[in-house]
């Protein structure tokens, strides 16, 4: 049996209860054979608010239940009682880490209704958020993939880097987290004065770090010994599940919206989307490390190519009452955790007939989790479930 | 399997060991960015209380709240933002709205207390540490706006296609101009509280972008039964304190109101309106004049079932409207289409009838149940300089009259005009059309006292003027006329340093040393108008209250202290469409209060 096997699920379950017609196993907790444990929602493993409801025996996991819903704040309805521009506002707040894809999606599928071409300097403008937001929400990451598997240190580093970013997201956009930037028919503002020139600072001091990190994280034996083949992601399941983003693309699948279904100013851009082919938490985090460095790259181009200044907002009606033409949209773009889209339906009113999120969190941790933390260790469910990079906000919009 | 470098690589970590701390010291002192969306700063001067900001707001955090010392007054609601931070997220969206420019942020974001309640501030008004705080977010420019502030053209003749002819010059919105003219507004109410008709101007704006204009219609008709005529021809207050107006072009309310009361075809008005069963109570009404005034008046006394009879002393309804406004500016097909209607309710309009010496005021008061005057201002006022007294010089009125009447004027080839209101303006252009007409050049030159910028008259209406091909020269003051072998050679005039003192009040100052002449064989006078009440018996004269100048004094309901005579129009108000028809609708409110309790008596 080779190494990476080990952790694989068995076939063979001659000594673990037999499944039911429902494919569960039955549970009698007075044998005390088993014990019932709650992983979150206030655990330090959990990302966010959720809850897994494990079933133990010894210290491996027989059986989960995923539970959301701690985060709940009704975004979906809350917009449909809000004009359009009154949503603009409201979606950067369903992704808390990542509000810059909310905000696109949201603002691209506005246009593409009412039928608006943004400014050449918007697109660019864009597209340099979202691949800050990119940077920055895998820097949070890398902080907790390693946290999660005992090693401190690296989120200290990656914190501090992510702050960097998140200075210069206060510059361009006067916001830190909430960004409020991208709005339906442009941007809120050209870059600052100086701007590149601090970014490039800050980029160099994230390179610097992600030696460090590398040294540190991918270079370690304890990391290796506790992630090499553990988490195993079966190609097979990744149509099924309709798993996307890096968690798809460690197991070998070249899926990136932004070169299968490119939007803004990807299609000039110089990339390829970063494949591993092994599947587990080390390619996963392998994957993810090497998609960092790349939209450091692509800062670089996008702050190199892009016009300096110009229109970045094009002329909307009024938007107090603002009429969306009748229509339906589905708007995608590729965020940190995979494809990120927004379904998008107006009446013609002023205000949304319905907007859906559909975030990849939902099939991670709902329904991707449940299946591949059988068998695992107790120890190793907070390390498989951030090597799955997910937000519980956007499970629970 | 674990290499042996994998085992020793973590240890560089070590090295931090010797590095300084990458943390900020004194995190309470940092400074946020210049962009920062921080704490609200509100310039309550230029802040008007549109309440813009509050109906953007998508979390209800602002509210409009009266505040002391600001009062509210045309073009100010006297009401300011008030924010609470317990609802507020800062997406500064009340910033990027704001019509006036005033509302924006500072950088300041460390604000702690132990009174929850003091979060819940007015900005400008509660003073705080960061008001003057230069950095913070401001609405990015140029080209970021939330509404277009650029108003959409109204096509119009250019001025080699109008200045021989009496055409209206302009034509009118074609719908998809409406559409986006209407998109513009607001709707903040700021012209609703300043038009003296208070017409729901955002409402009958908000039909016309819902495309409903029989909904128009109603709304214009609630408060206005001229509205062909005002869309035209209303001084517009409205657009000037229009809150879009403070950054950008005001809305053209105006033309909006025009395009309603155009698209809807006068066969359609009674079943829109809802008007064609009234039931009459029985009680009549005499209307002396039918101008604005008598005329909303007579329209909404009819509505509630009164039978009203209008007597007019000229042979077409209408009075200013129609024999002071030239045809260019209001033609009398627009007008004869709202005097139709008016007339469809079953209000008699008797003209070529002088109250006072056809009738008299006492024989309508025992014929009628109560009267409403509003016999205007159609006397026109002389400058007293010498040489007035001359043949060849006129009255604007009078001209204005005449060219309606189809009588033939006298223009001669150069005119002075003397007076820079609108009066002036039309009598310029009437009489520019005809010189060009009879002699194909314009040579006509209108003075006024005031500065180009104080200049009465509306600005398109100067501009026009001058398009047309008269000379406009404000800041003289007439001296003399020139006269020479009976023959008028010209006006002398003097600079008019100043017209108005420090209270605003009207006190020309001149400086004698500069002079000027302004040469023409015809002067017209155009300087204001002066109202003629010879029609009102002794009986009535006896008992008439009238204040310190002459005027007579009413109350809020245009009742004079004669009980049966109600009064209202330009001789109670001045010269403006829009006031007469308030008073003609105050009034009718007024006359059935009146008689309803003296029916109770």
């Amino acid at each position: 049996m080779k190494f990476k096997d080990i952790f694989k699920i068995k076939e063979d379950r001659s000594l673990y209860p037999p499944l039911n017609s429902e494919g569960k196993i039955d549970v009698d907790l007075s044998s005390h054979k088993y014990v019932k444990l709650w992983h979150g929602p206030q655990h330090p493993g959990i990302t966010g608010n959720m809850s897994l409801e494990l079933t133990l025996l010894g210290d491996e996991i027989m059986d989960c239940e995923t539970h959301v819903g701690y985060l709940h704040r009704g975004f979906e309805k809350l917009m449909e009682r809000r004009k359009w521009i009154q949503c603009f506002p409201i979606v950067c707040r369903i992704t808390v880490p990542e509000p810059d894809y909310n905000e696109y999606c949201f603002a691209a599928g506005v246009e593409e209704l009412a039928g608006i071409e943004i400014p050449e300097t918007a697109k660019w403008l864009r597209t340099l958020t979202l691949e800050m937001a990119r940077l920055q929400s895998y820097l949070m990451w890398i902080g907790g993939q390693a946290g999660s598997l005992g090693m401190g240190i690296v989120g200290q580093w990656s914190n501090y880097c992510r702050d960097l970013v998140l200075d210069r997201f206060e510059e361009l956009t006067g916001g830190r987290i909430y960004h409020m930037y991208i709005i339906p028919g442009g941007v809120r503002g050209l870059l600052p004065d100086g701007f590149e020139k601090r970014m490039e600072e800050t980029l160099k001091t994230i390179e610097e770090f992600m030696v460090d990190i590398d040294k540190v994280m991918f270079n370690n034996a304890v990391f290796k010994k506790r992630t090499v083949g553990m988490g195993y992601i079966d190609p097979k399941w990744i149509y099924q599940f309709g798993i996307t983003g890096p968690n798809a693309r460690a197991a070998g699948i070249p899926d990136d919206i932004r070169k299968k279904y490119p939007y803004l100013k990807y299609p000039e851009l110089d990339f390829e989307p970063i494949v591993g082919k092994d599947s587990d938490i080390y390619t996963r985090a392998d994957v993810r490390r090497r998609d960092l460095l790349l939209s450091v790259d692509l800062i670089r181009q996008i702050l190199a190519k892009m016009p300096k200044d110009g229109d970045f907002k094009a002329p909307t009606p009024n938007v107090l009452h603002w009429q969306i033409p009748a229509g339906e949209t589905f708007i995608r773009s590729e965020c940190t955790r995979g494809e990120f889209a927004y379904y998008i339906v107006s009446d013609g009113s002023e205000y949304p007939r319905r907007i859906n999120v559909r975030g990849p969190s939902y099939t991670h941790a709902v329904a991707l989790l449940e299946k591949m933390i059988i068998n695992t260790n107790l120890a190793d469910v907070a390390g498989l479930m951030t090597s799955l990079h997910t937000y519980p906000p956007e499970i629970e919009r | 399997m674990a290499r042996i470098k994998d085992i020793i690589s973590p240890f560089t970590a070590w090295k931090n060991v010797v590095k300084e701390p990458v943390t900020i010291k004194e995190p309470l002192k940092r400074e946020a960015a210049p962009r920062y969306r921080g704490f609200h700063k509100n310039d309550v001067d230029t802040c008007i209380g549109c309440g813009t900001c509050e109906s953007i707001c998508q979390n209800a955090a602002i509210d409009m709240v009266p505040v002391e010392g600001i009062e509210t007054k045309n073009g100010d609601s006297g009401l300011r933002p008030r924010i609470d931070y317990g609802r507020c997220c800062w997406c500064a969206l009340c910033v990027d709205v704001c019509t006036t420019g005033s509302l924006s942020m500072s950088n300041h974001f460390k604000w702690v207390d132990s009174d929850p309640d003091v979060f819940r501030f007015i900005p400008g008004v509660d003073k705080k540490e960061w008001d003057n705080e230069p950095n913070g977010y401001k609405k990015p420019g140029p080209n970021y706006e939330l509404y277009s502030k650029e108003r959409v053209h109204m096509p119009e003749l250019k001025p080699e296609e109008r200045d021989k002819s009496f055409i209206e010059i302009v034509r009118g919105y074609s719908k998809e101009q409406a559409m986006k003219e209407a998109d513009r507004c607001v709707e903040c109410g700021i012209c609703v509280a300043t038009c003296p008709a208070h017409m729901g101007i955002p409402e009958y704006i908000k039909a016309i972008r819902n495309e409903d204009l029989n909904e128009g219609l109603r709304i214009l008709y609630d408060t206005n039964p001229l509205p062909e005529v005002c869309g035209r021809i209303c001084t517009h207050k409205c657009e000037t304190v229009c809150s879009v107006g403070h950054q950008g072009d005001p809305l053209s309310i105006r033309w909006l109101k025009r395009y309603i009361a155009d698209q809807n075809p006068a066969e359609n008005y009674k079943k829109i309106l809802e008007t064609e069963n009234i039931t009459k109570n029985g009680k009549r009404i005499a209307i002396v004049g039918s101008g604005p005034a008598g005329l909303s008046a007579a329209h909404y006394l009819a509505l509630m079932g009164y039978e009203c009879t209008i007597y007019e002393k000229l042979p077409l309804p209408g009075g200013m409207m129609r024999y002071g406004i030239p045809e260019y500016r209001l033609p009398y097909e627009a007008l004869d289409k709202d005097i139709d209607y008016i007339k469809s309710l079953g209000v008699e309009i008797i003209c070529n009838v002088t109250v006072g010496k056809d009738i008299t005021l006492d024989e309508l008061h025992q014929q009628y149940d109560a009267v409403f005057v509003g016999t205007g201002l159609h006397v026109g006022r002389s400058t007293r300089i010498p040489g007035t007294d001359h043949p060849n010089v006129y009255q604007a009125v009078d001209l204005l009259r005449e060219v309606t009447m189809g009588k033939e004027i006298p223009a001669t080839q150069s005119i002075v005009v003397i007076g820079g209101g609108n009066v002036a303006m039309d009598i310029t252009r009437t009489l520019a059309r005809i010189q060009n007409q009879r002699y194909g050049k314009v040579n006509i030159i209108t003075t006024s006292l005031e500065s180009e910028n104080e200049m009465p008259a509306d600005r398109e209406e100067i501009i026009e003027a001058r398009e047309e091909g008269a000379t406009i020269i404000p800041g003289w003051g007439p001296v003399k006329i020139e006269i020479e072998n009976d023959k008028i050679k010209g006006l002398h005039v003097v600079k008019c340093v100043s017209v108005f003192d420090e209270n605003r009040r009207f006190s020309p100052k001149f400086d004698e040393n500069q002079t000027n002449f302004f040469a023409g064989d015809m002067v017209v006078e155009s300087i204001g108008q002066g109202m003629d009440l010879s029609y009102l018996p002794e009986s009535v004269k006896d008992n008439l209250k009238l204040d310190n100048r002459g005027r007579i004094v009413v109350n809020d309901y245009f009742q004079s202290s004669v009980n049966w005579l109600f009064v209202g129009g330009d001789i109670i108000q001045g010269p403006d469409v829009i006031h007469g028809i308030a008073n003609g609708h105050k009034a009718a409110i007024g006359i059935d209060k009146f008689i309803k309790s003296s029916m109770k008596s």
